[in-house]
C-alpha cells in the first residue's frame, strides 16, 4: 500500500503539474525535497542519539523491568487468552513498557518476540489470533508517555518549551488507545476466536 | 488554558526523567556511561534507517505539493472535514499518518517550519504525530514476522484506532492550548 501511495504522489504530482503548466517546479521540488530530508534527519540526529543512550541506561538500571511488573494486571486484562505465566507475557510487558517510554526502536523487537510467542499458541498458522490483533491495536494506537521524536522535532524547530505538549500527547494517546482496544473487543465479540 | 499546572509540569518532565534514570543507575551500580554509549549507537542506526525514508518521502511530497495537487486534494476534502472543526492544514498529516511514520514526521516538520512550533497548527501536528502510530508499518512488521496472511479484522481496528487518535489529538490539543 505504501508503494502505491509513494508512486501515486510522484505520478499524480507530475501529471497535475503538467496539466496546470507547473512542470518546471517538479525538478526544483525534487532537489529541495531531498535536501529537506537530509536536513530533517540531521536535525534529529543529536536528540535521537542522546535519548536512545539514556533509555539504554534506564533499561540496564532495571527501570524497564520495574515498569513491566507494575503493568502486569493490565496484561491480564488486555490479553485474557494468554495463559498466566506464558513466555509471551514477558515480551508483551516489555513491548508496552518500551512504548510507554517512547522507545520505538526497542518496542519493535519486543513486539516481534511477543508475536512469535503468541504464534506458538496459534492453532491455525497464518491466521491472526485475538491476542495478536490486540497487540497490533495497542501498537498502532501508540500508548505513549514519552514521545521522544516529536519533542526532538519541536526542539530542533526552536520551540520555547519543546516538552510542553507532553500532557496533551499522554491524554490523546490514552483516549486513542482506549478506542482502539474497545473496537478490538467489539470485533472479538463479533468474530469469535 | 485549562490545567496550567500541567503545562508547567511539562518543563519538569525531562529533568525529572533524567534524574530518576541516572539516580537508579548510580544506586544499582550500572556502568552508566558505557550503557549510554551502547544505546546511543542505536540512535545513529535509527538515523541511517530513517534517512532514506525521509529523502524518498519528502521528495515525493515536495513534487505532489509544488504541483498544486495537494492543495487541490485538500480543498476537495476540506468541506467534509470543516464541520468537524478539522484544520485543512492538518489534512495531509492525517491522510499520511497510517502509511508512513517518516513521511508524516516530515509533514510535521514542514508545518513547524511554516507556522512555528508554538503555533496552534504546530502544536496540534506534534500532538497528532505523538499520540498515533503508523498502522501499516506495524501491521507489516509484526504480522510479517510470524507469516500471518489472514489478518482478519486487524486493519479495521488499526485504522479506526488511528482516526480516533487523530480526533482525540485535535480535541485535547484545542482544550489545552486554544482555551
Amino acid at each position: 500500500m505504501i508503494h502505491t501511495v509513494w508512486i501515486g504522489l510522484f505520478l499524480v504530482g507530475i501529471l497535475y503539474a503538467a496539466l496546470t503548466g507547473n512542470i518546471a517546479h517538479v525538478s526544483t521540488a525534487l532537489f529541495e525535497g531531498a535536501q529537506e530530508g537530509l536536513n530533517v534527519a540531521f536535525s534529529l540526529l543529536g536528540i535521537l542519539t542522546l535519548w536512545m543512550g539514556i533509555l539504554n541506561v534506564a533499561r540496564k538500571a532495571g527501570l524497564l523491568d520495574a515498569l513491566a511488573r507494575l503493568l502486569r494486571p493490565l496484561i491480564r486484562l488486555l490479553f485474557p487468552d494468554v495463559p498466566r505465566g506464558h513466555a509471551a507475557e514477558g515480551y508483551l510487558l516489555a513491548n508496552i513498557a518500551a512504548n510507554l517510554l517512547g522507545m520505538g526502536n526497542a518496542a519493535t523487537p519486543f513486539g516481534i518476540k511477543a508475536m512469535q510467542e503468541l504464534d506458538k499458541l496459534n492453532p491455525e498458522k497464518g491466521r491472526a489470533t485475538r491476542p495478536m490483533i490486540t497487540l497490533l491495536a495497542l501498537n498502532t494506537a501508540s500508548v505513549s508517555l514519552f514521545p521522544t521524536t516529536v519533542i526532538g522535532i519541536r526542539a530542533a524547530a526552536g520551540a520555547a518549551q519543546p516538552a510542553d505538549i507532553l500532557p496533551a500527547v499522554v491524554l490523546a494517546s490514552f483516549l486513542g488507545s482506549t478506542v482502539a482496544v474497545l473496537v478490538d473487543r467489539y470485533y472479538q465479540w463479533r468474530e469469535g476466536p | 488554558m485549562p490545567l496550567a499546572w500541567l503545562e508547567a509540569a511539562g518543563a519538569w518532565v525531562l529533568p525529572a526523567f533524567l534524574t530518576v534514570i541516572l539516580g537508579a543507575a548510580l544506586f544499582r551500580r550500572v556502568p552508566a556511561y558505557s550503557a549510554f554509549i551502547e544505546g546511543a549507537k542505536e540512535g545513529f542506526e535509527t538515523f541511517l534507517t530513517i534517512l532514506p525514508h525521509l529523502v524518498g518521502m519528502l521528495a515525493a511530497l515536495a513534487v505532489f505539493q509544488s504541483s498544486g495537487a495537494l492543495k487541490a486534494l485538500t480543498s476537495f476534502l476540506a468541506p467534509y472535514f470543516r464541520p468537524l472543526g478539522f484544520p485543512p492544514e492538518l489534512l495531509p498529516l492525517a491522510l499520511l499518518r497510517p502509511f508512513s511514520g517518516a513521511a508524516s514526521m516530515a509533514v510535521v516538520t514542514h508545518l513547524m517550519g511554516r507556522y512555528g512550533p508554538d503555533s496552534e497548527i504546530g502544536r496540534l501536528a506534534a500532538i497528532m504525530q505523538g499520540s498515533t502510530d503508523t498502522t501499516f508499518y506495524v501491521l507489516t512488521v509484526y504480522f510479517g514476522s510470524v507469516g500471518i496472511v489472514r489478518e482478519r479484522y486487524a486493519v479495521k481496528v488499526g485504522l479506526i484506532g488511528d482516526a480516533a487518535g487523530i480526533l482525540a489529538a485535535l480535541l485535547v490539543g484545542r482544550w489545552f492550548f486554544s482555551g
